[in-house]
């Protein structure tokens, strides 16, 4: 790696101030994908500073609502008792990224902001509705997940801004989520293609639904029309199938060493069904 | 400004301080500047586990961690892990079940498996090979490893018991 200074604020304001002063900075949480992108010369800066050390980053809170530090690492979230209960499919999906080595630096803020399509993370949190908590020298701002990825690699984020927590709302009585991937083996594989799903029930109506997929385009997808056309539809294997085929006809994949694009768009109907299923199960269990 | 920076960290319960590059993995802070290299480089990317060790509590691919962000932490390397000439009944069970060939993923794996067994005194095989996905052996096929992991556990709860 080039050589860079290190720097590890132990408050905010200073995180700002550094960051403001060093536009060119990167941040650093679990370092999982910054160190190797940095070590294969992807990414060149003078200035590291590392985010691990500033109180925000590190919150997790759960009441109900869900507030994720943006540097805590995935073991906390599957290790917490009141995340695990609250979001099943959070904790789930926080122990898949990877294996455990990775799993104890990893954070999901750094998923976040590292977009890349693939990211097992960020479908869910879309489904979620979580947003984004961007905090800056002299303000900040909430941007809704799925507007926060702009290109592989790349996001929303303008210099000086920091990622300092993901904001989860409450999700209403009668809610179930799930997030669904296809890997050729059992862990530590990058989605060929992901499919995450959040549903409200009353009775056995969809009053609410939200599906979002990973892997089949230049950034995690949200596919408003396939949640939509669930809402006020019963619950059943008809309305599953038809917001399946509208999450496929949706997905813009590529082929690549990981799969084809008919392939990709076949597992975008396959994984929205199973996870909707799935989905559905827990809001009625709720 | 290019300067070096000093760190004060805990490695194997004794207090060390190093100087390192910020840009210098803990993998090479310990192999390169501490001359501790029983912990082994691999991939260098975080996929294969070789250079697993333990940073307080956790385990983590010391490839990934920057050498400056082991300031105040405890770090447990496979040198920490036998006592003495004592080796642990992992050690001596990855021996017994000849749980390794060429021996390059092997201080990872023990490292790992040790943390495992730490929490869960007594895992299903499932559970070892999901703990274990993260370390990579190109020599043994795995199944003597995790034999040699059940093994050590059995080895450990008996001499609780």
């Amino acid at each position: 790696m080039k050589w860079f200074d290190y720097s590890a604020p132990r408050t905010l304001d200073e995180a700002l101030d550094t960051y403001a002063s060093h536009p060119h900075a990167r941040l650093l949480a679990g370092g999982t994908d910054l160190l190797v992108q940095m070590r294969a010369g992807r990414k060149e800066t003078d200035l590291v500073i590392d985010t691990k050390r500033i109180p925000e980053l590190n919150e997790l809170h759960c009441n109900g609502a869900l507030t994720l530090g943006a540097a805590v690492p995935c073991c906390r979230i599957y290790e917490d008792a009141a995340v695990k209960s609250a979001f099943p499919a959070l904790a789930a999906v926080a122990s898949i990224i990877g294996g455990i080595q990775i799993q104890g630096r990893a954070s999901i803020g750094g998923n976040l902001c590292n977009a890349a399509p693939s990211a097992d993370s960020i479908p869910l949190l879309i489904a979620l509705g979580a947003t984004a908590r961007i905090v800056y020298k002299g303000g900040e701002r909430s941007v809704p997940v799925e507007d926060f990825c702009t290109a592989p690699g790349q996001n929303i984020l303008q210099p000086g801004e920091l990622l300092v927590s993901i904001q989860i709302p409450k999700p209403e009585p009668h809610s179930g989520s799930h997030y669904l991937r296809f890997i050729p083996r059992n862990e530590m594989d990058i989605a060929v293609a992901g499919a995450g799903v959040a549903v409200t029930l009353n009775g056995g109506t969809i009053t609410a639904a939200r599906i979002a997929l990973a892997s089949v385009a230049p950034t995690p997808l949200f596919v408003k029309a396939a949640g939509d056309a669930l809402v006020g539809q019963p619950a059943t294997e008809e309305s599953v199938n038809k917001a399946a085929l509208l999450a496929k006809d949706a997905a813009k994949p590529i082929s690549d060493m990981r799969g084809t694009a008919d392939y990709r768009r076949h597992l975008c109907a396959v994984l929205t069904r199973r996870a909707l299923r799935a989905a559905i199960v827990q809001a009625q269990e709720a | 400004m290019q300067n070096k920076v000093q760190v004060h960290t805990t490695i194997n319960g004794e207090e060390v301080d190093f100087l390192c590059e910020p840009r210098q993995s803990l993998l090479e802070c310990l192999r390169d500047n501490l001359n501790q290299t029983g912990t082994k480089e691999g991939c260098n990317d975080g996929n294969c586990g070789a250079c697993t060790v333990n940073l307080d509590g956790r385990i983590v691919t010391s490839c990934l961690v920057l050498g400056v962000e082991a300031e105040g932490r405890q770090i447990t390397t496979i040198e920490g892990i036998a006592k003495g000439n004592q080796l642990h009944p992992l050690q001596r069970a990855f021996l017994e079940e000849a749980a390794l060939q060429c021996g390059i993923c092997t201080p990872g794996f023990i490292v790992a498996a040790k943390a495992l067994l730490d929490h869960e005194p007594n895992p299903s095989e499932d559970r070892i090979r999901w703990w274990l996905a993260n370390n990579l052996c190109r020599c043994t096929g795995y199944d003597k490893i995790i034999r040699a992991v059940q093994k050590a556990a059995a080895v450990l709860q008996e001499a609780k018991a």
